[in-house]
């Protein structure tokens, strides 16, 4: 009766260039190499442009142009170096909708998430560290803490402006130079990024931002150059750079997968759980190493709950992500749309049951419609193994011992979630969880304030807060 | 006397505590305003209101809610980009849900037949505009509305039950809501008794609405005539969402026809979380008893974007079949020229401006 | 009339609260900094090494839980016991590093403070290294340490009493439980410090000591998968660098060995504290 009319997001006010090179030494310069990627809209399959594939030499080339700058911005007053950031984050703030709309195109994730989410997120984070850049001497690492040399970077597709102000605002601010590779196929915000560089007038060679792909990545990783590695991503890789960077002394941090349970109590407010249980696993299309994956529901309760979760996925919006009002956007890859639909035909062939809202697909680019499996055990694939994808898997439990036993039962220690009313359980939980994010009565909360990070497989160091310093400082 | 039959009715009906189970066999649907059998509607929870500690066990036993994660939906729900032919069915929708009010001391009947007017012409230029859903006064000008009214198919709501405040007793009350009806006011807006409520005392303030809703029964001057009764939860005053959605479903058990937010005469009034609370709420009644329940924000909705949040939150809370006037109201006295603006603008292109739209 | 002959003791391992021989069955002659024989030390296995991790697993839970006030008595009582054996101590280290009496019986006393020092810390790590976060919306926030689990550690084979509890108290203090092996070189003074540890209410499993062969036991520690984390410090560059690359398949924290040799008489800092500590962050909602 009340069809909401198509409202899209105009793509006028972004100029997306026919291809690009690399950002080196505060300058776009070609590749030495001459492979070329297109990278694509995953909601359309359009070519949006063709990015260079860095090479060893070219990364090469930006790890000097970076250790050139290092000498002089390190010896910048922190007070100096905290305005340039400064600068960067009121860019971002006035370039907002422009890069909201480069994210939606480039990423598929829908534009109300990349506008509200996002993009404020992205310009909080650079004000914060900003303020730390001269606050150093206070941070509890000594009077005059120094910053690494060049940090090499390596941020995934999820969120890719979001993952580099994470990655480049606490690297700045403590002083160090930095070489960034973008996703390979979310490379466009990072571009865009560079030219924010330069109007901030920031010294040429303090950011860097080489395109590629894993080989290119790996180049910058085993640089000999680079003195600190930071990576988000895949725990398979994350595992392949501790190994290589082993004996070289290079700084790392790790920011890998996750299986998180978000676990509902009887006793949860009812509705606010199932909006969290929503906003846990279909958030992003589930491209969040953090999401809650596993919903461990209290069997006396489960019936109810999912009669209401159903009940609200039905009201989700699939779609063009481009359209205000989408909720699900595009997977944003053709190779992740397989790694997902490989795992939930895993998910039936070992017995769960598998259940989707009524939602068209869109006939072009690449869709996954929100699914959640019920009757899962411990031991199915999709109970273990990170899908990255709006893929739900539902167990149960009886007491709240059972649900601690069942949340860290997995390599992983992300995040999880606690759905209850009663306080002290809350605490209870939130004491013997092994994660290194636990919402409660909440979920996928993220502040610049806030350390963000991981137990076991799911990585080492703390980005955000007080905390995310130390990943960049000589301490 | 309202007080004693109806709780002499209860005491035997069967025991049903609030269950995580859909109730079976509930699925009759009873018409709504069917006085004088008010607790056979609610028959499955007639067990909850036969002490003021079962009735409080019972709301406590309600699910919570957690402000911040109601205003977080609320908030996103408040995005939703309505635009181009939605917007448009939006703005006639909006209007056909409008409760046209005016609740100042200085009404008078020259100012109640003006605004009557406005209810079944909104833009007298256009006669494609929807008439409103109904008119908002105080007892003693129903009878002026009614007349202004007549035929126009647009009802005449009554405040009643010493209204705002409450704060009155139980017979004023109940005479003040005959007296209304006995006008011809088709919709009784009562006030629950906030008092009571957070005293604790759940017990009377659902034998209150017990009492005003055999009220509107009555028939008084019409004898077949009962009135529509919509219940007043002065959600401002009860402080906590808890608080909104144990309202609520207290007011629905004791056999509203509608549950609404505020007076309008109390801040905050009709928020967008608070509504979501109720339409949560006579969404799960309807589930556990089958019975449908309208819901009627009031109090600070003043702009087209205000209206279309609140169909928004109903479309995706309720479903559409609560995005009919018979379920859905927006009480409002500032509105309506906004929708109506808004309509031109969208009729004609051009930004409208207030000197083309009466003031009432 | 002759002397009496001395009844020597046996040194075998620290596992579980226990000590086990080796379940190699294997030994090694120890001989002091002249080249005396001193004792056979247990030569510990693979397996020592496996049960050592699953002892130190299973104490991990009661240990982490234990109130940061109890785990630093029970490290206070370790200073206690340890002065009470200071004589025996100071005459092992004589024997070990071929120093003076005098040198020795300091050597020991830096120990037993190092322990006071550090159990003192376990009710205030918590307060530096947590954080109440004022996050831009209406959200208590609040991060919180704890520890990273089982933390095997490879002692530095220099400084066999103080460089040894300056290797162990900064994990457990924290709750961590470990797997330790002592310095090859001179073992004898950790089997001893494990006498001392298995009368000072510290809990068994919390401390489990291996003597043997770094270069044989640390890589089986490196790569198991229930050990959370790896302190390199007494490992050298090949075995640092073997192992560490071995800790990357289930993603360890490593505390990788010291560029400079360490003065183990200087301020210790935090670092060793926080190289096994957890932030784990807690959000909920502010709303009545």
């Amino acid at each position: 009766m009340f069809e909401y009319a198509p409202a899209p997001e105009s793509r006028e006010i972004v100029d997306i260039k026919p291809s690009y090179g690399l950002f080196i030494g505060g300058e776009w310069v070609d590749s030495q190499g001459d492979t070329h990627h297109k990278t694509i809209n995953p909601a359309s399959e359009e070519v949006l442009a063709e990015v260079a594939w860095a090479t060893e030499a070219d990364v090469d080339r930006a790890v000097q142009a970076a250790r050139t700058a290092f000498t002089t911005w390190s010896a910048l007053p922190g007070s100096e170096r905290a305005k340039y950031i400064f600068r960067i984050a009121r860019i971002i703030q006035e370039r907002s909708r422009e890069l909201a709309i480069l994210e939606t195109l480039d990423n598929g994730k829908p534009i109300r998430e990349s506008r509200d989410v996002d993009l404020p997120l992205v310009a909080a984070h650079f004000f914060y560290y900003a303020g730390w850049a001269d606050k150093l001497g206070y941070a509890g690492f000594g009077p005059d803490p120094r910053p690494l040399g060049v940090a090499g970077q390596v941020i995934p597709w999820n969120f890719p402006l979001l993952m580099l102000a994470w990655k480049i605002a606490p690297a700045l601010a403590c002083g160090n130079t930095v070489v960034l590779k973008p996703a390979e196929t979310t490379p466009l915000t990072a571009l865009a990024f560079a030219d924010i560089c330069r109007q901030a007038d920031l010294p040429p060679g303090v950011v860097n931002i080489v395109t590629g792909a894993g080989e290119t990545g790996a180049a910058l990783v085993n640089h000999p150059g680079v003195d600190k590695v930071a990576f988000t991503g895949s725990t398979e890789v994350g595992r392949m750079i501790a190994r290589s960077v082993a004996g070289t002394g290079k700084k790392l941090s790790l920011e890998l997968g996750g299986k998180a349970a978000n676990i509902v109590f009887e006793d949860a407010a009812l509705d606010q759980a199932v909006e969290g249980i929503v906003n846990g696993i279909f958030f992003n299309q589930g491209h969040v190493c953090c999401a809650g994956s596993r919903l461990l529901v209290q069997e006396s309760v489960a019936d109810e709950v999912l009669d209401a979760l159903k009940r609200r996925l039905s009201t989700l919006r699939l779609g063009d992500p481009m359209d205000k009002n989408t909720d699900i956007g595009a997977i944003n890859s053709a190779a992740q749309l397989a790694k997902i639909r490989e795992l939930a035909e895993a998910g039936v062939n070992e017995g769960a049951e598998r259940w989707s809202p009524a939602c068209p697909i869109p006939e072009r680019g690449f869709w996954f419609p929100p699914t959640v499996f019920t009757g899962v055990a411990q031991s199915h694939r999709i109970a273990r193994e990170e899908i990255f994808g709006p893929v739900l898997s539902v167990l149960t439990f009886r007491t709240p011992a059972e649900a601690v036993e069942k949340a860290n039962n997995t390599p992983y220690g992300l995040s999880a979630g606690i759905w209850t009313e009663k306080g002290s359980r809350i605490l209870w939980m939130a004491d013997r969880l092994r994660a290194g994010v636990v919402w409660a009565n909440t979920f996928n909360r993220f502040d610049p304030t806030s350390p963000f990070g991981g137990y076991k497989e799911s990585g080492y160091g703390r980005e955000g807060g007080r905390h995310g310093l130390e990943a960049y400082l000589a301490v | 006397m309202y007080r004693a039959a109806q709780a002499g009715d209860r005491r035997h009906l069967p025991k049903k505590l609030w269950t995580h189970q859909p109730l079976v066999g509930l699925e009759t649907v009873r018409p709504v305003g069917d006085a004088g059998e008010v607790s056979t509607t609610t028959a499955p929870f007639a067990e909850v209101a036969s002490s003021n500690a079962a009735l409080r066990a019972f709301l406590h036993g309600l699910p919570g809610v957690d402000r911040v994660g109601a205003d977080a939906r609320a908030a996103m729900l408040g995005t939703r980009s309505i635009k181009t032919t939605a917007k448009a069915q939006a703005i006639d929708l909006a209007i056909s849900m409008v409760d046209l009010t005016t609740l100042e001391g200085a009404d008078t009947p020259g100012k109640v037949r003006a605004m009557c007017a406005k209810a079944v012409h909104p833009d007298p230029t256009d006669p494609s505009v929807p008439r409103v859903a109904a008119v908002c006064v105080y007892p003693d000008l129903v009878a002026t509305a009614v007349r202004a009214l007549d035929g126009s198919g647009v009802k005449v709501a009554s405040v009643a039950t010493a209204f705002p405040s409450g704060r009155s007793s139980l017979d004023v009350k109940v005479t003040d809501t005959a007296l209304a009806v006995a006008a011809g006011a088709a919709e009784i807006d009562m006030v629950i008794d906030r008092g009571a409520f957070l005293s604790g005392d759940y017990l009377k303030v659902f034998e209150e609405i017990v009492a005003v809703k055999a009220a509107c029964g009555a028939g008084g001057a019409q004898g077949e005539h009962s009135a529509h009764l919509k219940v007043i939860l002065e959600t401002g005053e009860l402080a906590t969402y808890d608080n909104v959605r144990r309202a609520s479903w207290l007011a629905m058990l004791a056999g509203a026809d509608f549950i609404k937010t505020s007076t309008g005469k109390v801040q905050p009034a009709a928020t967008l979380p608070v509504t979501l609370i109720m339409l949560e709420a006579v969404r799960d009644f309807r589930l556990r008893t089958g019975r449908v329940v309208g819901v009627k924000p009031a109090g600070g909705i003043r702009t087209t974007k205000d209206a279309i949040k609140n169909l928004v939150l109903v479309n995706e809370t309720v479903g559409a079949d609560w995005l009919t006037p018979d379920l859905f109201r927006l009480g409002a006295s500032t509105l309506l020229n906004d929708l109506l603006m808004q309509r031109q603008k969208m009729a004609t292109g051009r930004y409208a401006g207030p000197d083309y739209f009466t003031l009432d | 009339m002759s002397e009496r002959l001395a009844v020597r003791k046996t040194y075998k391992l620290f596992i579980g609260g226990a000590f086990p021989r080796s379940e190699s069955g294997r030994s090694y002659a120890v001989t002091s900094s002249k080249g005396d024989f001193l004792a056979n030390a247990a030569k510990g296995s693979r397996k020592d090494a496996r049960d050592a991790v699953a002892a130190a697993r299973k104490a991990f839970p009661g240990w982490s839980s234990a109130t940061p006030y109890n785990r630093g008595q029970i490290l206070y009582r370790v200073a206690e016991m340890l002065e009470g054996r200071r004589a025996q101590f100071a005459a092992e280290l004589v024997d070990a590093d071929g120093v003076t009496a005098k040198k020795a019986g300091e050597l020991v006393d830096a120990a037993v403070d190092r322990l006071v020092w550090y159990a003192g810390w376990s009710d205030k790590i918590g307060a530096i290294r947590g954080a109440a976060n004022p996050v831009a919306g209406p959200y208590f926030n609040l991060s919180t340490v704890e520890p990273t689990g089982v933390v095997a550690v490879i002692a530095p084979p220099m400084g066999p009493l103080l460089g040894l509890v300056s290797v162990i108290a900064p994990v457990i203090v924290t709750g961590n439980t470990c797997v330790v092996v002592a310095s090859e070189r001179a073992p004898l003074p950790s089997i001893t410090l494990a006498e001392v540890l298995a009368t000072s209410d510290l809990p068994g499993g919390v401390v489990n000591i291996l003597t043997g062969s770094a270069g044989e036991i640390a890589p089986w520690l490196a790569g198991h998968m229930d050990v959370n984390a790896i302190d390199l410090t007494g490992a050298d560059a090949d075995l640092a660098v073997r192992c560490e690359e071995l800790a990357a398949e289930n993603l360890k924290r490593v505390l990788r060995p010291p560029l400079d040799r360490i003065d183990w008489l200087a301020d210790p800092g935090m670092d060793r504290m926080t190289a096994f500590l957890e932030t784990k962050t807690v959000w909920h909602p502010i709303g009545v």
